[in-house]
């Protein structure tokens, strides 16, 4: 690089730019926060949400399946599971693993109550309805 | 060693190695669970394997960090460490830490985990890389704020440089970024979006700016190239760094409820994010052709150079692969981002810690580098790693387009089972590439056990 620009420019230039980019970052933050409620389905969030939210994290759902698109790609997204399968089916699925079948990819079983269950599903619902600008592109997810 | 008390970071270099050996053999294990799906079922299930493989992953690289700033921190400043004590028993503290977190995701059902840990208290569990119970997670911020004290002092007793600047605003990052690991609201977009805050503002910020040090500290050491003008490059690179990868962030609020604005300022910012890496292969391999000295250390120039190069072709061109939102409008949570993830990880994060180890590790064992014999097997173990990930890599991608093809864009798109079982071939291979970086590993730690005529210090 040229003997003109020197280090301390250099310097300069690396704190201006990322003290800019990062209030530039706050400020779409801070519009993203006011326009979300118009989108992320919050009116929606019940105490079976909630409990459901909480069941989905500590049986760490998150290690084989994806929400969203985020998380492990062992096992199906389940950010639209609700709609994909419904409620009853997802209801049976849970509650019959492991299926034990030699050779295929096995979930564990969490021994979840019914009132649990219900409470989770309420979640995948309550998640499957947020919007997420027509992601998954089909109901494979 | 020009100061005594940088010998505390060999703990720390070692620990590191073991911790990457247990990531490794964990990864071969969920690799396996792939295409024989009930391997290990129900002892270690995939979701257990996959937290210990990733969590192993991230305490193995602060581990590499912490070792490596003990190492050229003193030597930046001039002066010895502010508390070698301290960054010893940091070392335990950390270590028991990890090893008790680590069994307790093996040992006990995570929910009981949760459950005994306080997760009650403060949801904080469950979500992926923060998987940690509440005692680790404080104890990581305990960790990261001794290490940053530590750093601090000893910067402010002695010289101050750009490197060791950089250093600290790095790890200052580290340990302010991370605090948004304990928000977790119920709101799944607030608590996506906040996620985000740790994961990609380490990875995709502040941890750049560690990198960046500690490969701008090695360029200067086996180079000999002038203080003045690596330091100038490394200003340049992490401002373009900052530039690109904080808006950048937006590349991952296309689709979990977030405006869709974020499409163009994701799409577009995150597009530039290879300007980076790749001013940073050009800067190593410039610093090395203009070397005013040839150090005896050929093992380390070829670490750092596989660490540009490396770093560019993870994160900067895979990570381009699928970062413009119209791409990834399909690619989102396939085996493509599993691709970019390993390949990134590798050749930015692993290889420039192997880079630190390599060049601090025979000067903290008495002598400037290791012998011949050690450096040969220490290179092939290099490009055994290196070639083996590349493959890793190519094997996901592979799987990434079919998945894609199959489950999204056909006309008659299959379940995500199905398109697994069509895809199983590309899940051998890739199993196949990761007993090949096992080889490479256990040869890179083999490496430190060759005898032979060390060089001398000049």
């Amino acid at each position: 690089m040229s003997a003109t620009f020197t280090k301390s420019m250099a310097r300069n230039v690396f704190y201006g730019g990322g003290v800019f980019f990062f209030l530039l970052f706050l400020a779409l933050t801070f519009d993203t926060m006011k326009v979300l409620p118009k989108r992320d389905n919050s009116q929606n969030i019940t105490p079976a949400v909630e409990h459901g939210k909480k069941l989905w994290e500590t049986n760490n759902c998150i290690g084989c399946h994806t929400l969203l698109g985020e998380g492990a790609y062992f096992a199906p997204e389940l950010g639209n599971v609700y709609p994909r399968r419904g409620p009853d089916f997802i209801k049976a699925w849970i509650k019959g693993q492991p299926t034990g079948v030699p050779g295929r990819r096995q979930m564990p079983q969490f021994n979840l109550s019914d009132a649990d269950i219900d409470d989770l599903i309420a979640f995948l619902k309550y998640a499957s309805e947020i919007n997420t600008n027509k992601w998954p592109p089909n109901i494979e997810g | 060693m020009k100061y005594t008390s940088q010998a505390v970071a060999k703990p720390y270099f070692i620990a590191a190695i073991a911790l990457f050996l247990g990531q490794i053999l964990f990864g071969l294990i969920m690799g396996l669970q792939y295409v024989v799906g009930d391997f290990l079922f129900p002892a270690i299930p995939f979701n257990v394997a996959r937290m210990v493989h990733t969590n192993l992953l991230i305490v193995w690289l602060l581990f590499g960090f912490m070792g490596a700033s003990y190492y050229l921190i003193p030597e930046e400043s001039e002066t010895e460490l502010y508390s070698p004590k301290l960054a010893i028993l940091t070392f335990w503290i950390f270590l028991v830490a990890g090893a008790v977190t680590v069994l307790g995701y093996l040992l006990v059902p995570y929910a009981s985990l949760a459950k005994w840990t306080g997760n009650d208290l403060l949801n904080t569990m469950g979500r992926e890389f923060l998987e940690q119970p509440l005692p680790t997670k404080v104890g990581i911020v305990l960790v990261a704020l001794s290490w940053l004290f530590n750093i601090v002092m000893t910067v402010l007793k002695g010289r101050k440089t750009a490197i060791s600047l950089v250093l600290s605003l790095g790890m200052l990052g580290l340990a302010v970024f991370f605090l948004f690991s304990f928000y977790n609201p119920v709101n799944l977009v607030k608590d996506k979006f906040y996620w985000w805050w740790v994961v990609h503002l380490w990875v995709e910020g502040v941890w750049e700016l560690i990198l960046g040090a500690m490969l701008a500290f090695v360029l200067i050491k086996v180079t000999g190239v002038d203080r003045e003008v690596i330091e100038k490059w490394l200003y340049v690179i992490i401002t373009m760094t900052l530039v690109t990868g904080i808006i950048g962030t937006g590349h991952h609020y296309y689709w979990i409820g977030t405006p869709a604005y974020w499409q163009w300022w994701g799409s577009i910012f995150s597009a530039l994010e290879p300007i980076p890496f790749f001013m940073m292969t050009v800067f190593a391999f410039n610093m090395v052709n203009k070397r005013r000295r040839e150090h005896p250390n050929k093992a380390a120039v070829l670490w750092a150079l596989g660490t540009s190069v490396m770093a560019f072709l993870g994160a900067g061109l895979w990570g381009f692969l699928h970062t413009l939102a119209p791409v990834n409008y399909y690619a989102h949570g396939t085996q493509l981002t599993a691709a970019h993830g390993h390949l990134a990880f590798y050749g930015a994060y692993a290889l420039v810690v192997l880079t630190m180890i390599s060049y601090a590790m025979p000067i903290m064992r008495g002598r400037a580098a290791n012998s011949e014999k050690a450096q040969i097997m220490e290179m092939w173990s290099f490009w055994l790693m290196t070639i083996a990930m590349f493959f890793i890599a190519l094997f996901l991608t592979g799987a990434g387009i079919v998945q894609i093809w199959l489950q999204r864009i056909s006309n008659a798109p299959m379940s995500f089972m199905a398109v697994q079982d069509q895809i199983s071939i590309f899940y051998w291979a890739r199993e196949g590439a990761g007993l090949v970086f096992l080889i490479g590993l256990l040869l890179y730690i083999g490496s430190f056990f060759v005898k032979g005529e060390s060089k001398a210090f000049e």
